[in-house]
């Protein structure tokens, strides 16, 4: 496998919180163009290790190297800088911004106008904010939110919200697009939906790194899958090997079964 | 009732821009001839207030930082601008050095204030910014010894008036068959002052800078996690903040021509922060509503001493401790009836629906 084939490389990520190991010693690799799933029990550190990999917490241990940068203990919107982008499993959109306003929040990574440009309305802030707004409004279109450009993200239906929160971070340009339960609370024909969508994503070129708990969506999705477990990798490799391996049923359906 | 239909229905927002604009231009001389000058001395000073009132509506209503000690930037406007044009070091800088130099100062100050307090919320930040409010003051009260900068709390006399190109605002001119006293004059350039306020706190407010604040506001870590340094886009709110303060603070010592640490209580900054969340938190328009009314109030209810004369034949109450009961219980039913304030920031969209 050729290095440069390699997006994400985390190594021996070590993240205690008091005398609990949320993660110990955890490594994964992620290839470019790929959905990675990433999966486990509730408390497994699924979360932890998306908040390490997104500069929210600073690991105890460990490297991670994105797209040939060390980024590991970087603040999170360095981290956003260099092409990472993530949702919240917990959904945490700006209430009281419009769909569309959420969305060009996501493009402040990729644009410069700052108080002076705003103030005197300069040709270029006025382009710039042009560009934003239609940027946005492709955005929305393409997670099928056209509808919604104008309500408040707080008043929308939880599906939608999910869906603005992709939107939102697609915005930033990620190479890196880190969903965390993005099919949490949806109904059937909501995941249907997100699964074309999270599809078209992986083939415009975006990686996509997948904390999910239906398995039958990350086993029909994901071309790798990762397991943990007790903050420990138990499992890593393709769906269908990672779906027979004994540790990966013990640990989901406990010890009696394997 | 929908005022924002006023300003944004194509037919309406000529005619109410217009009726506003006339509306402002005659008002001195209105209040002249109807309420005396005592007034139109409080529409100015109530124009003032509008700036401030903007300059907390970015930190607190756009950027959702609670400060408690915002009156501190007014005053180190304040005193930028007397110490550095009065005869306490005989030196009489220009009106046109002072206003950028005493914005730049307070933006400093903005940031000291931030810089500090970046990691603090709500309950927490108040109480630092208040701590910092009353730091100010005491610093300015008692900085006239060994080497007396401030004055202490006698404070500086005799700042200079504004002086624009030749143009003295401390006399009386006429122009076109109207008189413009001193006081008419500090009106119309509080209003160019407060006028251009409205507009950059509205152009800040649809910008990506604006975007970042009230993403800040609404959810910090998410805002981070989606490329916004809060580091410095808080500071950021910080310094524009207290540059619309330090500019009111400047223009307010020449007007007045006399400051004391007095004038910089932590009362003053609470009135202030009073103006930003009854007049609508977040909203420009409902912020400089805000201003407006509670500079008014307080002194609207000064008529309830000789009322009383009036209609008892005697002072029952005492004016003062009566006026602030009144004034304490306005605010408590605006609260009641309107909590997010007079004129909120925005009102959920309602879905069109075309006729026919």
């Amino acid at each position: 496998m050729p290095a440069d084939n390699i997006l994400l490389a985390a190594s021996g990520i070590r993240k205690h919180f008091g005398g609990l190991a949320a993660l110990s010693d955890v490594s994964i690799t992620v290839r470019r163009g790929e959905i990675f799933g990433l999966i486990g029990p509730n408390g497994a550190g699924k979360t932890t290790l998306f908040n390490v990999l997104t500069g929210l917490a600073v690991p105890d241990a460990g490297t991670l190297i994105f797209d040939g940068h060390r980024i590991e203990g970087l603040k999170p919107h360095a981290v956003a800088g260099h092409g990472i982008a993530r949702t919240f499993q917990n959904i945490r959109l700006f209430g009281s911004m419009t769909a569309l306003e959420n969305v060009m929040v996501g493009r402040h990574l990729r644009s410069h106008t700052g108080v002076l440009g705003a103030a005197f309305r300069t040709r270029a802030a006025v382009a710039e904010e042009r560009a934003i707004t239609r940027r946005a409004q492709e955005l929305l279109d393409y997670c099928g939110l056209a509808a919604r450009a104008g309500n408040l993200a707080r008043d929308l239906p939880y599906g939608d919200q999910r869906r603005l929160e992709i939107a939102r971070a697609l915005a930033t340009d990620p190479k890196l697009l880190a969903l965390d339960e993005p099919a949490a609370g949806m109904n059937a024909t909501e995941t249907v939906a997100l699964t074309a969508l999270l599809k078209r994503i992986r083939s415009d070129g975006i990686t996509l790194l997948l904390i999910e708990h239906d398995m039958k969506l990350v086993m029909a999705l994901s071309n790798s899958v990762a397991v943990l477990d007790y903050g420990e990798k138990i499992a890593e490799g393709a769906p269908e090997s990672v779906r027979r391996d004994p540790r990966v049923i013990e640990a989901y359906l406990g010890g009696d079964f394997a | 009732m929908n005022l924002d239909a006023l300003f944004t229905d194509r037919r309406w927002r000529w005619i109410t821009w217009g009726a506003v604009a006339l509306l402002l231009l005659a008002l001195p001389f209105i209040t002249e001839a109807v309420l005396g000058r005592s007034w139109v001395r409080i529409i100015a000073v109530a124009l003032l207030f509008v700036m401030l009132a903007l300059g907390l509506n970015i930190v607190v209503g756009f950027a959702g930082l609670l400060d408690l000690g915002y009156i501190a930037f007014f005053a180190v406007g304040a005193y930028s601008y007397a110490l550095l044009a009065s005869p306490q070091f005989a030196v009489h800088w220009p009106f046109m050095v002072l206003l950028p130099l005493g914005a730049a100062i307070a933006a400093v100050f903005g940031i000291l204030l931030g810089a500090p307090t970046l990691r603090l919320r709500g309950d927490y930040l108040a109480i630092v910014t208040l701590g910092f409010g009353e730091i100010i003051r005491v610093f300015l009260n008692n900085l006239n010894r060994p080497v007396n900068i401030t004055n202490g709390p006698q404070g500086i006399t005799l700042i200079d008036p504004l002086q624009i190109g030749g143009f003295s605002l401390a006399q009386s001119h006429t122009f076109a068959g109207l008189t413009f006293s001193p006081v008419h004059n500090y009106y119309f350039v509080f209003l160019v002052c407060a006028v251009l306020s409205i507009a950059l706190s509205l152009r800040l407010q649809n910008s990506r800078i604006g975007r970042a604040w009230v993403a800040i506001r609404d959810d910090e870590l998410a805002a981070s996690a989606m490329g916004i340094n809060t580091r410095n886009v808080k500071l950021l709110a910080f310094a524009m903040g207290a540059t619309f303060g330090g500019v009111a603070g400047g223009l307010f010592a020449s007007f007045q021509g006399f400051i004391s640490p007095e004038s910089f209580q932590l009362i003053d900054s609470i009135m202030v922060l009073c103006m930003v969340v009854l007049g609508g938190m977040g909203n420009v328009a409902g912020v400089a509503l805000g201003a407006v009314l509670l500079t008014a109030l307080p002194e609207a209810l000064r008529y309830i001493g000789p009322l009383q004369q009036r209609w008892f034949g005697g002072v029952i109450v005492d004016p003062a401790d009566l006026r602030m009961l009144l004034f304490g219980l306005a605010l408590v039913l605006m609260m009641l009836l309107r909590p997010e304030g007079l004129w909120p920031a925005r009102r959920r969209p309602v879905a069109a629906i075309p006729a026919g």
